[in-house]
């Protein structure tokens, strides 16, 4: 399931429209899965203040889309492109991967919320394939 | 049993009060058919499904949707009793339909994303979490009697 060149022409169009709430996404997003996957919060068990919207929620909701517009740079090889963040959760933080499925779905609820007419079907496929490959390659390194 | 707080039982039946099954079901299950193609593997007999226009535009799309977000309602009326509520249909859908239950889960993610879109802000995150957990109960009755 790799992404086709209309896929990535789709993805960059999107991102180029949203990139300017990329700090916002991040942060609803990354809130959103502590509340509704209350399991993911084991991983931040070092923050004093979990809650939707809080300052650490919303420092990691930012580095997170930092790398994710990265990635978007870097779509022609993103194996390559996220070498060094792959080797981050694989070695050091450990993330289990199922839990990038979770942080990916939970961006594209907060996309369709803050984008109804721009989120369609086809840019809803090319964002979920990238978001998919992303995650491949940040698992990379794992095993 | 399922536990369901009052706000999840709240929350539950405004979401489904408010939503106009005839846009919310064929929006869901064009987006469903689009963005998982291979779910189209149940529908060999809707006719041209050949690309999202099509998808989107096929009336027999469109029924289905309705008719399944009419089913989901039977769940929102009865959320003490999701499991008996789906048996028959859990059976239809393994016996007859054959469909792989791992589909249920992504047409539900697709409906939970224009859910979100249509709400807005007011799609919170506890709104999200009690949506999101009505439909897994859904999703567990129905897979529910395969074997």
């Amino acid at each position: 399931m790799s992404l086709t060149a209309k896929d990535k022409d789709t993805v960059r169009a999107f991102w180029t429209k949203v990139s300017g709430k990329s700090a916002e996404i991040g942060s609803d997003a990354l809130s959103r899965m502590l509340v509704v996957y209350p399991q993911t919060k084991t991983y931040f068990s070092h923050w004093k203040d979990l809650s939707p919207g809080s300052e650490p929620v919303k420092k990691h909701g930012k580095s997170v889309m930092g790398g994710v517009a990265d990635a978007v740079t870097k779509i022609d090889d993103l194996n390559a492109g996220l070498l060094t963040l792959s080797e981050l959760h694989a070695f050091t933080l450990r993330v289990d991967p199922a839990n990038f499925k979770i942080l990916s779905h939970n961006i594209l609820v907060v996309m369709a919320i803050m984008y109804p007419k721009d989120f369609t079907p086809e840019v809803h496929v090319a964002m979920d394939k990238f978001l998919a490959a992303l995650s491949r390659a940040l698992a990379e390194k794992y095993r | 049993m399922v536990e369901w707080t009052d706000f999840e039982r709240a929350t539950i039946q405004d979401i489904f009060s408010k939503m106009d099954y005839e846009v919310v079901g064929p929006a869901a299950l064009s987006r469903c058919l689009i963005v998982y193609p291979w779910t189209q593997r149940y529908f060999g007999n809707f006719g041209n499904l050949y690309n999202a226009a099509a998808i989107m535009g096929n009336p027999m799309v469109a029924k289905h949707g309705t008719t399944i977000l009419n089913s989901l309602e039977r769940g929102v009326k009865k959320m003490d009793n999701i499991k008996e509520t789906y048996a028959e249909l859990s059976k239809l859908h393994s016996e007859k339909l054959r469909v792989d239950p791992d589909n249920f889960k992504l047409l539900s993610d697709c409906l939970t994303i224009v859910v979100a879109a249509q709400l807005g802000k007011a799609f919170t995150g506890e709104v999200q979490a009690a949506f999101q957990k009505f439909m897994a109960v859904v999703v567990s009755s129905l897979g529910r009697q395969y074997y």
